[in-house]
């Protein structure tokens, strides 16, 4: 199986209030279709090497390369575009625009990318939202629905331009233990059955337990 | 770019009430721009009406000569190195009046930019009325030449111009005047010149040109009556006054006019200075105006951008993340603000409009010696342009800040939480 994610020797310190240095030397790979939980302890780092991942947070030393593109260096806007295309993303709080219906959500980060016309974009984005058992809510504003079926939507979402990569940061942290384990099982079937590499941080031990590889980080180091 | 207009749309969509108090800030911004330039500009052009309708716009007279430099003193001595001191020099006995007046009067009809022509003989009189006697003066007029330069016509209260042509020895006197000595038509009127002459006319018309100096001292009677008066001959005149096609090209036309003719040669601008100065008051007060009502209109924008931005860091950063890059935020943000400048301008200028149109449907109180029947308000597209360049240039500026600033958010800080 080919490399989907290569981290190498990176490390990172936070100035504010003293200075701290959060990951130390860092190094890893992640296989393509590979369903990779982080835990550890508040304050391990997880989530911070998460966002460096992610292309988010570019103030770091040490290599990322993605798909075998090699992201550190690259400039914002590339970054923009890169993450556009190649990264979809999973929050804690959900973070769907609260002024648009569960589909246009699922749809914009496609019109962004503008490979395909609207209306493709918009039986793709029903697809997506079928997988997930949530096209009867369609057209119902992001803002009405509830915490389970937003997270949902957003994974919908992060679907939505074929990524190589899915990153989640607590993706179960606000849900109740069955939509936790749907979640599970959503991304336990795009890891094994479309390929999709999926690294997510997790406080969630269970969550861990039924994933390939478990990464565990305590004090900046991965054990 | 479609789908950032999109977002844009919807978070003006999403908070209605929000966009409509700041699109009413440019509003009224707008409007009052609008209803304050009207009016001032009419105001402008109505007191250059009233000049232009005493002043012509090029005044042709003979000036008392006040230059002492040049003595003929020195030709009776005959020696070039004496010092010649004369004191207290004063002018000699002189006609005022246009010497071949005839042949420059000829010669000024040819002119293509001259309109009219209107030769002129004033002089001070006293007017007599039993025995009420006051200060004036008359001008003797061939009176069709002079209507067409002041649009005598209009400003009759009674009677018509032609009346001086087919009474003998008729007047058309000043209202004020004509109020003061408590004549009517039809009356006479005993004129007394300095020289000591008198002659009897008869009241036929009264005007009012809404200038007092003017209405309550100037008559109007035929040229050869005030030659006649005078005891001069035909061809005594004193003044010529001249109407250009357009009296924007007065001041230089007046100086060649003189150097041509060498005598002195007044231009509208130069004799209503006061005037001119005054509209450069009301113009510079208008702008003064209206922009400082904009950069308030401007301040609330940056206001409620900066609020919106506020509520809305979390959509930014999940924009970012979902790889929206910074100047796609500009834009989102932006085109909000310029929506809300356009859509406030547009409504501001029609707004503007109604104010405007209304206050000139509004009656001027009455006076007789002013002639305005309603408040003076012009209607100058020129103005409405300027208006809502202004009010996308105001909201552009005050918008660019607040979306710079969420260009630049950092996404980790937010969605970290």
């Amino acid at each position: 199986m080919s490399i989907a994610l290569n981290a190498e020797k990176l490390n990172k310190h936070f100035n504010q209030p003293e200075d701290f240095h959060v990951l130390q030397d860092i190094s890893f790979s992640v296989k393509k279709g590979e369903f990779v939980p982080i835990i550890g302890k508040s304050g391990s780092g997880k989530s911070t090497l998460l966002y460096l991942l992610s292309t988010l947070d570019t103030d770091y030393t040490g290599k990322i390369t993605i798909n075998d593109t090699l992201v550190t260096g690259k400039s914002q806007n590339d970054l923009a575009r890169f993450r556009n295309q190649n990264i979809g993303f999973v929050f804690q709080f959900h973070f769907l625009l609260p002024e648009f219906t569960a589909l246009e959500n699922v749809m914009l980060p496609a019109l962004k990318l503008g490979k395909h016309t609207r209306d493709e974009i918009e039986t793709n984005a029903i697809a997506k939202l079928k997988q997930l058992q949530m096209d009867g809510f369609a057209q119902k504003l992001s803002g009405k629905l509830s915490g389970g079926q937003q997270q949902r939507v957003a994974i919908a979402r992060a679907l939505i331009n074929d990524p190589a990569i899915i990153m989640a940061d607590e993706p179960t942290g606000n849900l109740d233990s069955i939509n936790t384990g749907l979640v599970f099982d959503i991304f336990k079937d795009l890891s094994h059955n479309k390929g999709i590499t999926i690294l997510t941080v997790t406080h969630d031990l269970d969550f861990a337990k039924g994933a390939d590889r478990v990464i565990e980080m305590v004090d900046g180091r991965i054990v | 770019m479609f789908v950032n207009t999109l977002i844009a749309k919807r978070h003006l969509l999403a908070n209605k009430k929000q966009t409509l108090v700041a699109m009413l800030g440019v509003t009224f911004g707008i409007a009052m721009f609008i209803l304050m330039i009207s009016f001032m500009v009419g105001v402008n052009q109505f007191m250059e009406d009233t000049m232009l309708s005493s002043t012509p716009d090029i005044h042709i007279y003979n000036d008392i000569k006040t230059d002492y430099a040049v003595s003929i003193t020195g030709d009776y001595y005959k020696d070039k190195n004496a010092v010649i001191v004369v004191h207290h020099p004063k002018p000699k006995q002189v006609t005022l009046n246009i010497k071949n007046a005839a042949g420059i009067i000829n010669n000024l009809r040819q002119d293509p930019d001259i309109a009219y022509v209107s030769p002129l003989l004033s002089t001070q009189v006293f007017y007599n009325y039993g025995p009420v006697q006051i200060n004036g003066y008359i001008n003797g007029v061939n009176i069709l030449d002079e209507a067409k330069i002041f649009d005598l016509a209009s400003k009759m209260t009674q009677g018509v111009p032609q009346n001086l042509l087919s009474a003998d020895k008729g007047i058309i006197m000043g209202r004020g005047l004509a109020d003061k000595l408590n004549l009517n038509m039809g009356d006479m009127v005993t004129l007394t010149t300095p020289q000591g002459t008198t002659m009897s006319f008869r009241v036929v018309g009264l005007f009012a040109i809404g200038i007092s100096t003017i209405d309550n001292t100037r008559s109007y009677v035929n040229l050869a009556n005030v030659q006649q008066l005078m005891g001069q001959d035909r061809s005594y005149i004193t003044d010529i006054n001249l109407k250009l096609r357009t009296n924007k090209i007065a001041r230089p036309k007046a100086i060649a006019l003189g150097k041509k003719y060498s005598y002195k040669s007044d231009d509208w601008e130069t004799a209503n200075a006061s005037v001119l100065a005054g509209n450069i008051v009301r113009d510079v007060l208008t702008y003064v105006v209206s922009i400082t009502l904009l950069v308030v209109a401007g301040f609330g924008i940056y206001n409620i951008m900066n609020m919106t931005i506020q509520n809305k860091m979390k959509d930014i950063a999940i924009l970012k993340a979902e790889g929206f890059a910074g100047k796609d935020i500009v834009q989102i943000f932006l085109s909000q603000s310029l929506f809300i400048g356009f859509f406030g301008a547009m409504m501001g200028e029609v707004l503007g409009f109604l104010l405007a149109y209304a206050l000139s449907r509004v009656p001027f109180p009455h006076n007789d010696f002013i002639a305005l029947k309603f408040f003076p308000v012009i209607f100058n597209p020129a103005h409405y342009i300027f208006g809502l360049a202004f009010g996308v240039v105001t909201p552009f500026i005050a918008g660019l800040m607040p979306s710079l600033k969420a260009s630049r958010i950092d996404p980790v800080a937010i969605l970290r939480g």
